[in-house]
């Protein structure tokens, strides 16, 4: 299930964040690549993701997504542990012995989500809503 | 889009077809139209069309161009015959390059013989003050030696139409028959459309795509008809225009250096690999005695090309290790399409410098194995 890029928040580096609530009050943040960003990308050819437990911080890489043309960093949006890395984009194809990015530029806000973030402490980046980002990404071209 | 950057003919058809565009060599170019990938496999399985009207052409003409020619570059010209092109260099007094150029011989309408010396967009201006530099008045207009320099650079665009199937794109185009058109041969053609205005244009079987294809130079004020009509004819066979993204993973395939990663002021033709383009005896051009001293000294470096065993991409300026030593600097690195897997090229020291040594790219930190490889990384089947 794919979600709803306008209920989505934003970082000026085209990161997507959804924040869930948990029990005891604990917030999970799913983060992934807007789709602005993977078609100004285009030609993925590889992606590097944490292990879960990676310990990140709000404006730092914990991450990079590579194209034919360049490598560009992924930014956490927020402090916090890496509990869950989406297995299917680091997973190699048996035949080919190459992951396949299929499903982060089919489906970016869905099958294509990159890490789940346990927040911790309270650092958080710059977000921007569905419309100021679209806003950012008009002007930017 | 910044307004002080040249334009070609073809600005408007690119913006209106979806490129990306970007500043090259203070050109506006097309990086792309849609997916980098899909133009170069295109070029390889079909065929392609690229705007080059950006490169620098440079004419010469005058009973004493060919003389002229023959002290500016490394490589041979005196002894070309029309319709022969020949890919060379310019050197600086040390023996650096200056430029790597085409120069092609060809004849105008009246039958003049003229040379065209095609020369990389971002060394149009250093390459023009550098004959300028060695053409003074006087040397120009020696009676019965009288040479006549042009830049025709912003007068003529020109396309690179490039696939197994380039020949059956512009065969109803032009008046000659393409099939028999050897590689590295160029004439000037009428164009056989009514949008070129009997205008004619110049052809060669050339390319920067290590595949069959042509380079055609035509008028701009023809330009954007007979691009159109090369697109219309090729549309059956699956032409796609492209940009010059896919222009440099191709012609890191073919193992095909370009000005800016593999050469550079700072390098010299054997470490390059481009002792071929250099004739050292007979006519004096400038670095030809640095040229001949360079020659007999042990190679400092050499130009290779690397596969990598991972998927991280190397690119220029990453450190090539050897037993964690650094013994040498990538100057290309992408993406193959062709191949599935990142590649490069790159200057290392002699002693690891064999296909099949194993080594390593330091790719941001990380030391990725990669093994040497013997250049190019890919060959079409040779028909021409």
């Amino acid at each position: 299930m794919s979600l709803d890029p306008k209920s989505l928040q934003y970082t000026s580096t085209h990161e997507w964040i959804h924040l869930e609530d948990g029990p005891g009050g604990v917030k999970t943040a799913t983060v992934g690549v807007s789709d602005f960003a993977i078609q100004a990308l285009t030609d993925l050819v590889h992606i590097d993701l944490p292990e879960p437990g990676r310990a990140v911080q709000a404006g730092k890489p914990f991450g990079e997504v590579e194209s034919v043309k360049a490598v560009s960093d992924l930014y956490s949006p927020v402090d916090g542990e890496v509990v869950e890395v989406n297995k299917a984009l680091m997973t190699p194809d048996p035949k080919t012995n190459f992951v396949n990015l299929d499903s982060l530029t089919q489906d970016p806000y869905g099958a294509g989500w990159l890490v789940k973030i346990r927040v911790k402490g309270g650092g958080q980046s710059e977000w921007l809503d569905y419309a100021t980002y679209k806003k950012q990404c008009d002007e930017a071209g | 889009m910044d307004p002080t950057l040249l334009r070609t003919p073809l600005f408007d058809w690119h913006v209106a077809h979806g490129a990306r565009m970007v500043d090259f060599a203070g050109w506006a170019m097309p990086v792309q139209y849609a997916s980098i990938i899909d133009e170069h496999t295109a070029t390889r399985r079909a065929v392609a069309i690229t705007d080059i009207s950006h490169m620098g052409r440079l004419r010469f003409e005058g009973p004493g161009a060919a003389v002229f020619l023959a002290e500016l570059l490394t490589r041979r010209v005196a002894d070309m015959e029309l319709g022969q092109i020949r890919y060379s260099l310019v050197t600086n007094d040390e023996g650096g390059i200056l430029d790597d150029v085409l120069v092609g011989y060809y004849h105008d309408a009246c039958g003049q013989p003229f040379y065209v010396v095609v020369v990389n967009a971002g060394n149009r201006q250093k390459v023009v003050d550098w004959i300028h530099a060695h053409l003074p008045r006087e040397r120009a207009e020696i009676p019965g030696r009288e040479v006549i320099f042009t830049d025709l650079s912003r007068l003529w665009a020109m396309f690179a139409v490039q696939g197994p199937k380039s020949v059956d794109v512009l065969q109803p185009l032009v008046n000659i028959d393409l099939q028999w058109m050897r590689y590295y041969r160029g004439t000037r053609v009428q164009l056989l459309h009514p949008a070129a205005r009997r205008q004619g244009g110049i052809i060669s079987r050339t390319g920067y795509t290590g595949e069959d294809g042509f380079e055609l130079s035509v008028g701009t004020e023809i330009a954007p008809a007979i691009w159109q009509a090369i697109i219309d004819q090729g549309q059956p066979l699956g032409i796609v225009p492209c940009g010059l993204g896919a222009r440099d993973t191709l012609r890191l395939e073919a193992g095909m250096p370009l000005y800016g990663h593999e050469l550079s002021e700072q390098t010299n033709p054997f470490e390059a690999g481009l002792g071929f383009a250099c004739h050292l005896v007979g006519y004096d051009f400038p670095g030809r005695d640095a040229l001949l001293r360079i020659q007999k000294e042990p190679l400092r470096r050499v130009r290779v090309g690397l596969e990598m065993s991972g998927q991280r991409v190397p690119r220029q300026g990453y450190p090539i290790l050897s037993g964690g030593q650094p013994l040498g600097e990538v100057t290309s690195g992408t993406f193959s399409p062709t191949l599935k897997k990142p590649i490069a090229m790159g200057f290392v020291a002699p002693v690891i410098a064999k296909a099949g040594i194993e080594l390593q790219v330091d790719v941001r930190g990380r030391a990725e194995p990669a093994h040497v490889i013997e250049l190019p990384f890919y060959q079409r089947d040779r028909r021409v």
